[in-house]
C-alpha cells in the first residue's frame, strides 16, 4: 500500500485552478522529485497534503488514513514533514531552540511540569535537547558547536536550509517533503545536499519528496519523477524516461510556432 | 582540515571625510523644540512644576524643565552623523555648538513670541495655562523686550551645552550624565531619601545636603552629590571589564552561585525597605508590586506569545472582584466569607474560565483585530461592573466594601508595610514562573507561534492550546494582583479598571523590555514608583508615558534591558552585517574556523 | 519581504470539522441572535415606545451614524494604506471638534452666527478640517514613518503612545472641562419628511456628511492622487515602481482622512453639544468598528458601517435591552458598540462589502 495516496485533488483559487483533479501515489522509502514549470501548482501541492491549505475536491489518503480537513498539526503528528521554498525559520530563536520546536508533537511536558520541575519534565527536556543535538550533528561541523547557541536570523543562506531540513528532522517524520532545498545554493553546496538526501534515506529511513528546478539533483537523487504542469500530473517515470518525452520538453519550452495557427 | 584564521588586516585606504553636520537640520529642530517648549509651557508643566526647587535657591524645577528642552534639542541638533564605512570619524567641533546653539535660539525665539502673544492677547479663554503667572515665570523678572532676548539667550546656551556633550571624552560624558542624573534623583525624591537617612540613622546628612527634611537640595548638597557619584562612575568606568562581562565569563556554576548571592543580597535589601521606609512609601512600592506582577503576567501574553491583549485589565478585575464576593461580608448576592487564602483556587479558578472565554472567539484572528477586539471585552467588563442592571451581584458604582485584611495562620496583614511582603512574593512567583516556561517545551512552541504561526502549527504546535493556555496563565496572575489589591486597600469600584490600567501595563513591558524579567522590573519602578513619589509629575503621568513610548518605539523599541534575542530581533539587520565578525570571536582573536564555512 | 503567496492564515474549511472552539462559536452565534430577537419581540410587543419615538430613534441613530462614517474613512484609508489601526484617529477627530467648538462660540459673539448660519457654519468647517489635517499630517511624520516596515505591532502601539500624547495635551492646553457648542437659532425646528420628524440640524449634519462622502468617493475614483492612493493600498512596492511616490501619497491619504475627522469633529456640535479632551475616544473605537463592520480598505463600506453602527447604537439599547426589563439600559448604550465591534470581529471580519485588502501578509 503506498504510504501517500492522493486522487482527483483539486484546488481554485478564484477563477484560477492551482491543481485540477491531480492523481498520485508515493510509495514507502521512495524519493521521488516533483517537477514541472512555474505555476504548475507544486508548492500548492505541498499545501493541500499538509493541511496548510484545504483543497476543494478530491482525497488524500497517507498511510491508510484519510487526512482530508485535518489541521497541519494533526497531519504532522501522523509522520508528514515539510521545508519551504522561501526558507522560514523562526528568526529570533537560537538554532537548537528552532530544532527542539520540532520535537512538540512528539513530547507532552506541560505548563505543570515546567513550572514545577518534575523530574519527568527535566527528563524530558534533557530528552529534546539531546535528540536536538543528535539531528543537527548530521549535518557535520555545519550546524554543530557554538552554532547551536546563535540566533537562527544570523545564518548564512545554506545553513537556514540545512536547518530547516533538520527542523523537519526532529519531528520524526515517515514522510519528508522537500520545497526547492538546493534553491539559491552554489555547486558545491548542491553535491552536498543531494548526498545528504540519500543519506536521509538510507540512514534514517524517511520517504521524501522533493519538488525541484535542478535536474542534475533530480537525476542523482530520485527514483521516480513526476512532472506537473497546470496541476494535472502530465506524465511520471523514471528520469531518463521522463527527460526525453515530448510532453514535458514542450511544457517547458513550448511548441515550436506553425504559420497560421 | 581545519586552518587558523587571523584578525583582519587593516588595509591602508584613504577615507573620505564625513561631510559636515546640516545647519538646516539644526534649524528644524529648533523649530520642532520651540514647538515643544511652547507646549510644555501652555499645558502647564511649567507653572506646575515651578514651585518645587531642584537647587535651592537658584534653580526651579519649571524652569529647569523647559530650558532642558532646548538642551534636548541642541543636543539632537549636534549629533554627529555615524560614520559609514569608508568614511573618517566626524570631527566634532565648534560647527557642532553652532548647530546645538542655533537650535536652541530658534526654540528660545518661539518661547519668546509665545510670551509676546500672551502680553498682548489674553488668550486664557482658550488656553488657559496662559496666564499672568505664567508670563511671570517665562520672563524671568524681566519686561517683556528684555524678556526675549534674555530667554533667547538662555536656549542658545542650553542648545550649545547639549552640544557640548558631544565633545566630551566618552568616559567623562557618561560619569558626567550618571552624576547629573543622581542629582536629579537626590534633588527630586527629597522625602524619599531623608525618610531612608531617618530611617538608617544618619540624620546629619539631611542637614548636610538638604535645606530640611523634605526640603530641597541645597547648592553645597549639589555639589557633593555631583562630585561623589561622578568620581564613582568615573573609577567604574575605567576598569576593563564591565561588572556584566566579568559575569557572563565566569564558569557556569560560579557563575550560578554569583547569580544566588546577589539575588540573596537584594532579597534582604528588599526586606527592609518597608521597614525603613514607612507607609507611604511602601503604599507605592505595593502598587508598583501589583502593576509589577500584572506585567508578568501580560509578559507571557504579548511577549512570549505574542497576542497583544489591550483588555488586559478585565482579568485584574476578574481577580479583584473574585476575592472581594468571595471573602466580604458586604458582598450583595452570595457572601460566603471565606479567608482569601482559601478563596485564592477559586479566584483562579474564576480567572481561568475568563482566559478560556476571552481567548476562544479570538483564536484565529490575526494580530491587531486581537487587539481591538481585547479592547472591547475590557471596557464591556468595566461597564456591566458599573451597570445598575448587575448591581445585585457586583454592587455597581459602589461596589464592593469590607473587604478583610489577609490572614495567614497567626499572621494578619493590614498596613501597606505589612502587604509588601505578600505581594512582593508573589511578584517572585511570577518571575520564576515566567523564566521557568522561557525554557520549556510550552515557551519555545509560544515563541514559534510568535514568530510564525503558520509555520509553528506545521512544525506540530497546537495553536488553539497555545493561545489558550497564554491566555490563562496570564489571566490567572492578573487575578493574583486582583485579589491582593482588593484586599490591601479593602473595597473593589468599577472605576479601579479603565482601560488605562492595560495601557499602563503595555507601557510597562515596552519601556522595561518586553521578556525579560528585569526590564519589566525596572519599567515598574520607572513608571509607576517615580510619578507617585514625585507628585508634580503626576498630573502628567499619562502625557510622559505617551511619548516614552513614541520616543521607545522610534529608537529602542526592545526596551531599556531587554532581553538579549529581541534587541537582536529588532535590530537584525544591523546586526546581520555584523555577523561575520562571529567568526574572529570577541576581541579580534583568532579562533579555529571549521573547514568549507559556508 | 516578500513570502509565499498562497499561505492562508485562515484556511476556509470545505467540510468543517467539529471542534470545541466551533462548537463554542456556534453556541455565541445562535445565543446572540437568541438574544437579540427575543429582547426585540418583548420590546416592540410591550408597547414601551410609540412608533414615532422610534423614529426619532431611527433618526438620531442615522445622524450619528453619519459623523461615525466620517471618522470611519480616515481609519480605513489609513488601514487600507499601511495595513495598520492608527489609534490616534480619534484623537484627531476630537482636536478638529475643539477647534470647531472654540470657533463657533468666538462666532456666536458676533452677528455673523444669527445674520449668515450658513456661513458661520462653513468657517467652522474649514477651521476643523484645517487643523486635523494638520494634526494627522504631523503625526504621520514624527511617528509613523520612521517606522515605516517595522514588525506590525510597533506602529500600533506607536499609535496608542501618540493618541495619549494627544488628549493629554490637549488636557493640559484646555483643561479638563467640558465645552459647550453655542445653539444655532436658525437651527432649530423640525422638518416633516414622509412621516420622520427631523430636526434641522440632524438634517445639516446628514447632508454634509453625504456630501464629503461624495466628495471622497469621486476623489478616490476620478483623480491621479485617487488612483495612485488605490495602487499604494495594492502593492506599494510595484507602485513605487510604476513611478508613484509612495511617501507622499501615504501623506496625502493621511491628510484626507484627517480632513474627514475634521468634518466630522465640526458637525459633533450639532449632534453633541458636549466635548471634552477624552471625547475622542469612545467615537473612536466607534468608528472603527463601523470601517470594520463595512469591509476594512472599503470607502463605501465605510460609510455603510457608519451609519448601521449608529442605528444599531441608537435603536439596539431600547429594542433589545429595554425588553428584558434591564434598568438603566442606555447606560449599556456602549455595550451595544462594542458588542457590535466583537461580533462582527469574530464573525465576519471582512465585513458586510467584504475587505477590499491585497493579500492577507501573515
Amino acid at each position: 500500500m503506498p504510504l501517500l495516496e492522493i486522487e482527483g485533488l483539486s484546488k481554485a483559487f478564484g477563477g484560477l485552478r492551482a491543481i485540477n483533479g491531480l492523481d498520485l501515489h508515493v510509495d514507502e522509502g521512495e524519493i521521488v522529485s516533483v517537477i514541472g514549470p512555474n505555476g504548475a501548482g507544486k508548492t500548492t501541492f505541498f499545501n493541500l497534503i499538509t493541511g496548510m491549505e484545504s483543497s476543494d475536491q478530491g482525497s488524500i489518503v497517507f498511510d491508510g488514513q484519510s487526512i482530508d480537513g485535518l489541521r497541519p498539526n494533526q497531519i504532522l503528528q501522523l509522520g508528514m514533514a515539510r521545508t519551504f521554498q522561501n526558507v522560514r525559520l523562526f528568526p529570533a530563536m537560537t538554532v537548537l531552540e528552532n530544532v527542539m520546536v520540532g520535537q512538540h508533537s512528539r513530547t507532552k511536558a506541560g505548563l505543570f511540569g515546567a513550572i514545577f520541575k518534575t523530574p519527568s519534565q527535566r527528563r524530558e527536556e534533557a530528552a529534546i535537547e539531546e535528540k536536538a543535538k543528535d539531528v543537527l550533528s548530521f549535518f557535520g561541523t555545519r550546524l554543530a558547536g557554538y552554532r547551536h547557541d546563535q540566533l537562527s536570523m544570523m545564518l548564512s543562506y545554506a545553513n537556514r536550509r540545512r536547518l530547516e531540513i533538520a527542523r523537519a528532522m526532529a519531528t520524526d517524520p515517515r514522510l519528508l517533503l522537500l520545497d526547492e532545498p538546493t534553491a539559491g545554493m552554489n555547486p558545491r553546496e548542491t553535491v552536498e545536499l543531494t548526498e545528504l538526501i540519500g543519506r536521509l534515506r538510507t540512514e534514517k529511513g524517511y520517504t521524501i519528496v522533493l519538488i525541484e528546478h535542478d535536474m542534475q539533483v533530480v537525476r542523482n537523487v530520485s527514483d521516480r519523477v513526476i512532472v506537473l504542469d497546470h496541476g494535472v500530473k502530465l506524465i511520471e517515470g523514471s528520469y531518463d524516461e521522463i527527460s526525453t518525452d515530448e510532453k514535458v520538453i514542450e511544457a517547458y519550452l513550448g511548441r515550436p510556432a506553425e504559420l497560421g495557427a | 582540515m581545519s586552518q587558523v584564521v587571523d584578525a583582519p588586516v587593516p588595509v591602508d585606504v584613504e577615507l573620505r571625510p564625513t561631510p559636515p553636520i546640516e545647519m538646516r537640520r539644526a534649524v528644524r529642530l529648533g523649530l520642532s523644540g520651540g514647538a515643544a517648549m511652547v507646549l510644555v509651557a501652555a499645558t502647564g508643566i511649567v507653572a506646575t512644576f515651578q514651585p518645587r526647587m531642584v537647587i535651592d535657591p537658584i534653580v526651579p524645577l519649571g524652569t529647569m524643565f523647559l530650558y532642558l528642552v532646548a538642551f534636548a534639542f541642541g543636543w539632537m541638533a549636534s549629533q554627529p552623523p555615524r560614520t559609514l564605512e569608508g568614511f573618517a570619524p566626524a570631527v566634532v567641533g565648534k560647527r557642532n555648538v553652532m548647530a546645538g546653539a542655533l537650535a536652541g535660539l530658534l526654540a528660545g525665539l518661539c518661547v519668546g513670541t509665545l510670551l509676546i502673544l500672551m502680553t498682548v492677547f489674553d488668550l486664557r479663554g482658550v488656553f488657559i495655562e496662559l496666564s499672568p503667572s505664567l508670563v511671570e515665570i517665562l520672563s524671568l523678572g524681566f519686561p517683556v523686550g528684555a524678556a526675549v532676548v534674555v530667554i533667547a539667550v538662555i536656549s542658545a546656551a542650553a542648545g550649545a551645552l547639549g552640544a557640548g556633550v558631544h565633545l566630551l571624552p566618552i568616559r567623562f560624558r557618561r560619569s558626567l550624565m550618571s552624576a547629573l542624573i543622581w542629582v536629579a534623583f537626590f534633588s527630586l525624591l527629597t522625602d524619599l531619601f531623608g525618610q531612608l537617612f531617618v530611617g538608617l540613622n544618619v540624620d546629619f546628612v539631611i542637614d548636610l545636603i538638604y535645606t530640611s527634611r523634605g526640603g530641597a537640595l541645597t547648592v553645597v548638597g549639589a555639589v557633593v552629590v555631583l562630585v561623589l557619584f561622578f568620581a564613582l562612575y568615573w573609577y567604574l568606568g575605567g576598569r576593563e571589564n564591565t561588572l556584566r562581562e566579568r559575569v557572563q565569563s565566569m564558569p557556569k556554576d560560579r557563575r550560578v552561585r554569583w547569580q544566588i548571592g546577589a539575588a540573596a543580597v537584594i532579597l534582604v535589601v528588599l526586606y527592609f525597605i518597608p521597614r525603613l521606609m514607612g507607609p507611604f512609601v511602601s503604599q507605592i512600592l505595593v502598587t508598583a508590586g501589583i502593576y509589577l506582577l500584572m506585567a508578568l503576567g501580560l509578559n507571557i501574553v504579548v511577549g512570549y506569545a505574542g497576542l497583544l491583549d489591550l483588555g488586559y485589565v478585565a482579568f485584574f478585575a476578574v481577580g479583584a472582584y473574585a476575592g472581594a464576593i468571595l471573602t466580604s461580608p458586604q458582598s450583595p448576592a452570595l457572601s460566603p466569607e471565606l479567608t482569601l487564602v482559601v478563596a485564592i483556587p477559586f479566584v483562579m479558578l474564576a480567572a481561568a474560565i475568563a482566559g478560556i472565554v476571552v481567548a476562544t472567539p479570538v483564536i484565529r484572528m490575526r494580530g491587531d483585530y486581537l487587539a481591538i477586539v481585547t479592547l472591547g471585552f475590557g471596557e464591556i467588563a468595566r461597564i456591566l461592573l458599573n451597570s445598575e442592571w448587575l448591581a445585585p451581584y457586583f454592587g455597581g458604582a459602589q461596589g464592593i466594601t469590607n473587604i478583610p485584611d489577609l490572614q495567614v495562620g497567626p499572621l494578619t496583614f493590614s498596613t501597606p508595610e505589612d502587604y509588601f511582603y505578600p505581594v512582593f512574593l508573589f511578584v517572585l512567583l511570577a518571575a520564576y514562573i515566567t523564566l521557568a516556561v522561557q525554557n520549556s517545551r510550552w515557551g519555545r512552541a509560544w515563541m514559534a507561534m510568535r514568530e510564525d504561526e503558520s509555520v509553528a502549527e506545521a512544525m506540530g504546535v497546537n495553536i488553539v492550546t497555545a493561545k489558550l493556555s497564554a491566555f490563562v496563565v496570564g489571566a490567572v496572575l492578573a487575578s493574583f494582583g486582583g485579589a491582593l489589591f482588593g484586599s490591601q486597600i479593602g473595597s473593589v469600584f468599577p472605576h479601579s479598571f479603565d482601560i488605562v490600567v492595560s495601557i499602563t501595563i503595555l507601557v510597562i513591558i515596552i519601556v522595561g523590555g518586553m521578556g525579560s524579567v528585569p526590564g519589566v522590573t525596572l519599567g515598574a519602578l520607572v513608571l509607576i514608583v517615580l510619578p507617585n513619589l514625585l507628585r508634580e509629575f503626576s498630573e502628567f503621568q499619562f502625557l510622559f508615558y505617551g511619548v516614552l513610548l513614541i520616543a521607545m518605539m522610534l529608537k529602542r523599541p526592545e526596551g531599556f534591558i531587554p532581553s538579549k534575542r529581541r534587541a537582536q530581533e529588532l535590530h537584525s539587520e544591523e546586526l546581520a552585517q555584523d555577523a561575520w565578525l562571529e567568526i574572529y570571536g570577541e576581541k579580534g582573536q583568532a579562533e579555529v574556523v571549521p573547514e568549507g564555512r559556508a | 519581504m516578500t513570502q509565499a503567496a498562497t499561505v492562508d492564515a485562515r484556511p476556509t474549511r470545505r467540510a468543517s470539522r467539529i471542534t470545541p472552539v466551533s462548537i463554542f462559536l456556534w453556541g455565541l452565534r445562535i445565543a446572540a441572535l437568541a438574544v437579540i430577537l427575543y429582547g426585540s419581540y418583548l420590546s416592540i410587543s410591550s408597547g414601551r415606545l410609540t412608533a414615532s419615538q422610534w423614529r426619532d430613534l431611527l433618526v438620531f441613530g442615522v445622524s450619528t451614524g453619519s459623523v461615525y462614517s466620517l471618522i470611519a474613512l480616515g481609519y480605513t484609508m489609513v488601514y487600507g494604506v499601511l495595513r495598520f489601526i492608527n489609534f490616534a484617529h480619534g484623537e484627531v477627530f476630537m482636536i478638529g471638534a475643539m477647534m470647531a467648538f472654540y470657533v463657533a462660540n468666538a462666532l456666536a459673539t458676533t452677528s455673523l452666527w444669527v445674520d449668515n448660519p450658513i456661513v458661520s457654519l462653513l468657517i467652522v468647517l474649514v477651521t476643523a478640517m484645517v487643523t486635523s489635517t494638520a494634526v494627522a499630517v504631523t503625526i504621520e511624520r514624527i511617528a509613523y514613518r520612521p517606522l515605516r516596515g517595522a514588525p506590525r505591532l510597533i506602529p500600533l502601539i506607536t499609535s496608542i503612545g501618540a493618541s495619549f500624547t494627544i488628549q493629554y495635551l490637549v488636557r493640559g492646553l484646555v483643561g479638563p472641562s467640558t465645552k459647550a457648542f453655542p445653539r444655532m437659532e436658525p437651527l432649530r425646528g423640525t422638518f416633516e419628511f414622509g412621516g420622520f420628524v427631523i430636526l434641522r440640524s440632524q438634517v445639516v449634519v446628514i447632508v454634509a456628511a453625504l456630501v464629503m462622502m461624495l466628495l471622497l468617493y469621486l476623489f478616490v475614483e476620478k483623480t491621479r492622487t485617487g488612483k495612485s492612493m488605490r495602487a499604494v493600498s495594492e502593492d506599494a512596492e510595484t507602485a513605487a515602481l510604476m513611478g508613484i511616490d509612495v511617501d507622499r501619497t501615504i501623506v496625502k491619504v493621511f491628510a484626507v482622512g484627517g480632513a474627514m475627522a475634521g468634518v466630522a469633529g465640526a458637525l459633533w456640535g450639532l449632534v453633541f453639544p458636549s466635548l471634552n479632551f477624552f471625547s475622542g475616544f469612545l467615537p473612536g473605537i466607534k468608528a472603527f468598528t463601523s470601517a470594520v463592520l463595512g469591509g476594512i480598505g472599503n470607502i463605501v463600506g465605510a460609510m455603510l458601517g457608519g451609519v448601521s453602527l449608529g442605528i444599531f447604537e441608537s435603536v439596539g439599547p431600547s429594542l433589545v435591552l429595554a425588553g428584558y426589563e434591564i434598568p438603566a439600559f442606555s447606560q449599556l448604550k456602549d455595550v451595544v458598540a462594542y458588542s457590535a465591534l466583537v461580533l462582527v470581529l469574530i464573525f465576519r471580519p471582512t465585513g458586510i462589502l467584504g475587505e477590499r485588502l491585497a493579500q492577507e501578509r501573515g
